[in-house]
This record gives C-alpha cells, sequence and structure tokens, in this order.
C-alpha cells in the first residue's frame, strides 16, 4: 500500500465552475439511476483537473454533497487511487515510470535528469513552481522504455538528454511533442519491421 | 511465422488509420446484422469451437464465461464490463487497441452485449491511458453517428450503449471483482468469490467481465469461423496473441504471433535479439511481472502458449515478454517488482498487505548483500505464506515472481549474502529485530 495523506494548507471551499458542472452532469447520466456514486472516481478528476492539479479536502465534501453521499466514502476513493494528487503539484507534473522493464533500459538517468532540472526531491516544487516530479510504478508503455508522463501526455524512448530536452522546453514555456523521441512509429519494431509489411509501403 | 492476412489487428501499428471508414475497409462492421441475426447460441458456440481464452492472463476460455450468463432475463439488467486496465508491468498491448483498432473492440462490444443479453457496456480504462481513452471516445462517438451504437445498433435490433469509465492509477482495479467495486464508486479492493460476477456482478446485477483483447478478437473470429481460429497455434491454446517484448531487446516491440511460437524466434526474429547476443540473455519473465521468471537455459527451446508454460512452472499470463539480459542485477530487478507489489497491494488482505513489504525490504538486502543465509528460506516461507491466502490472485501474482527467483537463481543469492546468522557474527544491524541479543553479548 502507498501512504498518501491530504496537504496541512488546505482551501476553504471548492465549486465545480460551469464548465465542469455541465461535465459532471454527463458523466452521471452514463450511470443508472440511483447510482450516482459511480461518477465519483470522474468527478474528482475533474476537480482535480479544474484546481491545478490537486484535490482539496473541500472538494471531496462538495462532491460528497454533488453525489449524495458520505464524506467520508469519498475520502476513502481520493486516498486509495494514486492518481488523485491530495497535495499541490507542479503545473507540469512529472511522473517518471521506474518499474522493472523501465528499470533496466535506463530509467534511473531520468530520475538524474528529474533531480538535476527540477527538484532534489520527490514531489517538491522546482525554483519556478511550474514543475514538480515523482517515480510512480508501470504506466503501461513498456516497450516505449524508458518512458514519462507529463500530465496526460507519454513521452516514450528517452534518455537523459532527451529529458532534460523536455524540461528545457517545458521550463522555456513551449509544449513539447508527445511521443517517441527516437522517431520509431508507434510500438513496432525499429528497423526491423518483419510483419504487415504490405500496409507499412501502401 | 503467422501468415499477415491470418493476423486480427491489420492496423496495430496505425499504417492505415483508427477511423471509422479506415476501419471498415479492414472488414469491421461490415456484415454485423448477419452475424447477429445467426443468433445467441450459434455465437457462443462458435466461440466454444474457436478454443479462445481469456487474453487478460487468466487464460479462461471465453466461450463457457459468456455461457455463465443466465439464459433468460430476470428482473436485473446484465451487464458487459470490457477490462483495460492493463497494469501489468511488460504488458502495452490493450493501449495500441484502444488507439488502434477501437471499432474492433466497439464491434466485439455489441456482439458479445448481444450475446449474453446486456444492453450497458462499460470499458474500463486506467486512468494514465486517458489520451488513448479520447481516441477510443472519439471512435465511440462516430459509431453513435452513423447508428452502430444506440437504439437498434448497426441495424441489428439490438439497443446497446457503450460507456467508458477511468480508472486512477490503481493495479488492483485489474482483478475483476475489484473493477466492478471501482465502477460503483468505491475503492478498488476484490470481492470474496463466489458469488461470482457472473451472477451477482456490476450494481449486484449478472456482469460478464472480458479483457480489451479478447473482445476485439471475437468480431474476427465470428467473420472467419471459429475453425480458422482453432487451426492457429494448438489444442486449446489457439489462435492469435499480441506478445509485447521489452527489456533488454534490440527492437522492443509489439507484435501479433501465432500462439505456440517459440519464445527464441520472438526475441531474435521480431525483437532484433537480446542486446549483448543470445548468450548475453540471463532470465525471460514470459507473461507479464506476475509470472515465474524462466532461466536461459529453457528459452532456447521454449514454447509460448498458456498450458506450455505452465508445464514450465510460469505462466502465459497477459503475454508481456521483459528480456533481462547478464548486464542487469537478476536479485535487483526482482526487488524492483516486489516494490511494485508492495505499493499495489489494497490493504484488504493482511498476508498480502504485510508480506509484500516484507518480501520487498527483504529482497532489498539481498541485493545488497545484507542478508544471512537462513533469510533465503525464510523468504521462500513468506511467498508461501501469502500464495493462497488471500481473497484474490494478487497474493499469487506477488509471492511467484520471488519464488521463481529462488527456483532459478538461489545460488546467486547465496553467493551474495554470506552472513552467518547474525548473532554470531556480532554485527551492527540496526533493522534486525533481535539486535538485543547482539547488545547482550557485547
Amino acid at each position: 500500500m502507498s501512504l498518501r495523506k491530504p496537504a496541512k494548507n488546505q482551501p476553504d471551499n471548492f465549486e465545480f465552475n460551469s464548465s465542469s458542472l455541465e461535465e459532471a452532469k454527463k458523466i452521471i447520466n452514463k450511470y443508472p439511476k440511483g447510482k450516482q456514486q459511480s461518477a465519483v472516481m470522474a468527478l474528482l478528476y475533474l476537480a482535480q483537473k479544474q484546481n491545478d492539479n490537486w484535490i482539496p479536502l473541500a472538494a471531496m465534501k462538495y462532491i460528497a454533497k454533488f453525489l449524495e453521499m458520505p464524506y467520508i466514502k469519498v475520502y476513502e476513493v481520493a486516498t486509495f487511487y494514486s492518481m488523485y494528487n491530495l497535495s499541490p503539484v507542479g503545473k507540469y507534473f512529472v511522473q517518471v515510470c521506474t518499474t522493472t522493464p523501465c528499470m533496466i533500459r535506463g530509467a534511473n538517468k531520468l530520475v538524474e535528469a528529474c533531480k538535476e532540472k527540477i527538484s532534489e526531491k520527490e514531489s517538491e516544487l522546482s525554483s519556478d513552481k511550474s514543475c514538480s516530479w515523482m517515480e510512480v510504478e508501470c504506466l503501461g508503455a513498456c516497450v516505449n522504455a524508458p518512458m514519462m508522463q507529463i500530465n496526460e501526455d507519454y513521452f516514450e524512448d528517452l534518455d537523459k538528454e532527451k529529458a532534460l530536452e523536455i524540461f528545457n522546453k517545458i521550463s522555456n514555456g513551449e509544449k513539447p511533442i508527445p511521443g517517441s523521441y527516437r522517431g520509431r512509429v508507434n510500438n513496432e519494431p525499429e528497423n526491423n519491421r518483419k510483419t504487415l509489411m504490405d500496409l507499412k509501403n501502401a | 511465422m503467422l501468415k499477415d492476412q491470418d493476423r486480427v489487428f491489420q492496423n496495430l501499428y496505425n499504417d492505415l488509420g483508427p477511423d471509422l471508414i479506415s476501419s471498415q475497409k479492414r472488414g469491421d462492421w461490415v456484415n454485423t446484422k448477419e452475424i447477429i441475426d445467426k443468433g445467441r447460441e450459434w455465437i457462443i458456440n462458435e466461440i466454444k469451437e474457436s478454443q479462445l481464452r481469456g487474453r487478460g492472463g487468466a487464460g479462461f476460455p471465453t466461450g463457457l464465461k459468456w455461457s455463465f450468463a443466465p439464459k433468460e432475463l430476470g428482473s436485473r439488467p446484465h451487464y458487459l464490463v470490457i477490462n483495460g486496465d492493463e497494469s501489468e508491468p511488460g504488458t502495452c498491448k490493450d493501449r495500441d487497441i484502444l488507439r488502434f483498432e477501437p471499432h474492433k473492440l466497439i464491434e466485439g462490444c455489441l456482439i458479445a452485449s448481444y450475446a449474453v443479453q446486456a444492453h450497458v457496456c462499460y470499458i474500463y480504462i486506467r486512468g494514465e491511458y486517458f489520451v488513448d481513452g479520447q481516441k477510443l471516445q472519439l471512435a465511440i462517438d462516430e459509431a453513435y453517428e452513423k447508428n452502430l451504437l444506440g437504439k437498434n445498433a448497426a441495424g441489428t435490433g439490438w439497443d446497446l450503449d457503450v460507456f467508458i469509465h477511468y480508472g486512477a492509477g490503481a493495479y488492483i482495479c485489474g482483478e475483476e471483482t475489484a473493477l466492478l467495486e471501482s465502477i460503483e464508486g468505491k475503492k478498488g479492493q476484490p470481492r470474496l468469490k463466489p458469488p461470482f460476477p457472473a451472477l451477482i456482478g456490476l450494481y449486484g446485477c449478472p456482469t460478464i467481465i472480458n479483457n480489451v483483447e479478447t473482445i476485439a478478437v471475437v468480431p474476427t473470429i465470428l467473420r472467419r469461423g471459429g475453425k480458422w481460429f482453432a487451426s492457429l497455434g494448438r489444442e486449446k491454446n489457439t489462435g492469435t496473441k499480441i506478445f509485447c517484448i521489452s527489456g533488454n531487446v534490440n527492437n522492443p516491440c509489439n507484435v501479433e504471433e501465432e500462439m505456440n511460437i517459440p519464445l527464441k524466434e520472438l526475441i531474435e526474429v521480431h525483437a532484433g535479439g537480446v542486446i549483448g547476443g543470445w548468450d548475453n540473455l540471463q532470465a525471460v519473465i514470459p507473461g507479464g511481472s506476475s509470472m515465474p521468471l524462466i532461466p536461459k537455459d529453457k528459452c532456447e527451446t521454449l514454447k509460448m502458449d498458456f498450458d506450455s508454460l505452465v508445464a514450465e512452472k510460469s505462466g502465459l499470463g497477459t503475454a508481456g515478454v521483459v528480456v533481462i539480459n547478464k548486464d542487469q542485477d537478476i536479485i535487483k530487478c526482482m526487488a524492483r517488482i516486489a516494490r511494485f507489489y508492495k505499493h499495489e497491494s489494497c490493504g484488504q488482505c493482511t498476508p498480502c498487505r504485510e508480506g509484500s513489504g516484507w518480501m520487498w525490504r527483504m529482497l532489498e538486502r539481498m541485493a545488497k548483500g545484507e542478508a544471512s543465509k537462513d533469510e533465503i528460506e525464510m523468504l521462500g516461507d513468506v511467498t508461501k505464506q501469502i500464495e493462497g491466502h488471500t481473497i484474490c490472485a494478487f497474493g499469487e501474482g506477488s509471492s511467484w515472481p520471488i519464488q521463481g527467483l529462488l527456483r532459478h537463481f538461489k545460488d546467486e543469492i547465496k553467493k551474495r549474502n554470506n552472513f552467518d546468522p547474525i548473532v554470531k557474527e556480532n554485527k551492527n544491524i540496526p533493522y534486525l529485530v533481535d539486535q538485543h541479543l547482539l547488545d547482550k553479548n557485547a
């Protein structure tokens, strides 16, 4: 199990803005009548997006009222799943996969790059407050290892230099391009494709 | 090698585009109505004949699973749930289906929903695949627009709604009952079985849960016939499978191949060989992190299918092949996997919650050479006490890789860890429980 604690400094209030509210209603409609509790995960994610990438306790209380469910049940869900950030993270939230398939292809080099460029410690804001990073478990792109996720995008086939390059782009206010950084197409074997060749050449 | 025309996922590398029109050119949605007109029984029998086994890890026969759904629709509705929570380290096949072959999946959903009499289908996608989920959502929207979903879907007379439910970073939600809990808006903690979800599942209603890959191959099987699928691979291990080859190979890749393909062919032909040559191979994890590793000497002749791997005391699992060469420290690799399981344990059953951390800490010390000889036996003992003593298969999943390590690399651990029992050595090891004994001697 992972230990997850809410932040010490909490805002007093939270409310969905109009676009989140509209989205939330759409989400609730996906589930049968009376089962609106099912929407709690999606609503927490909405709250997180709206609130600079983290969920304050006020948002949990708000969602509990919104879905007519006990606050503790929302709290349980928010503390159970690791994608909900319970304390502030950077606007660019870097997650480096370090599970075995990435590890044996050099994920520790990406961690080094994060330490050099973002912050010495995990989950600490960078000096310009725009970035934070953490090690995470398998992100499900093992064939493209080592890789990292920045907000919602996957950056694949990296090494230390390329990771630093991405971080530089971020600190210059540019948006780095997600995908493979070795120029390969999706998950095909690089320069060694033996299957579906007619389609490739078509 | 499998012939290209026998590959189900023609767009695995996105040469053709994932949109509806390109998918229809590949044959998706072409005669869905004809297939469904043949009736429920025909569909289930055809799937049974194809001997399709679930692609999510456990390898349960799909046709049989579908036949567990109540034949008569009672007062409670039926549900179909698609498991796309792919989180097993070494596995990244479902992601490619979600983003490049979404219509195969959606059409499969319609056929499977009809077969198990469900009018609502939830596709559970891990939260990290948000971008890929959006691509699937686009495909679903496209299908609604063309009346392939919704009321009278694809002209078949069957009504079906498909919704995506995103997870939020919990490996355990890949377990089918934890997944149901998660859809219900609770913590993803597995339920006790029985009752099985086929009778009491989502919201207490009959629910059939299948992996993304399983459902996505269904339309092709029904089009080309169960016999065709059964002719690939071998008895009870039929058809094609997407293998994900990662780790220390020259060209890590996803590739669709026939079941029962030799592991060596998979690595040498498709993945461009082991880094440093075949002789530099140390071990292979054949089916995602929870399957015991297999040492090099057995890799020479190993065939990749469910039953051959069980015979080697491992398993095909999700077919995520992780290749580890001799440049890697095998104990460290396994310690990292143990850390993964420690992090992902849901905390419901004590043996798993406590044991997974215990195993991780012991392995970390063994990697550093700080363990004593008798601890190696103790580690084996701990794995045995977790395995089989938990509600779900996570207990097995976390202890099997370590049992595999002990089975094949015990000498390596012994070589590195040759502390005698610590009391004799009089060493200062602060985390030792018996420290007080040392202090007395000193």
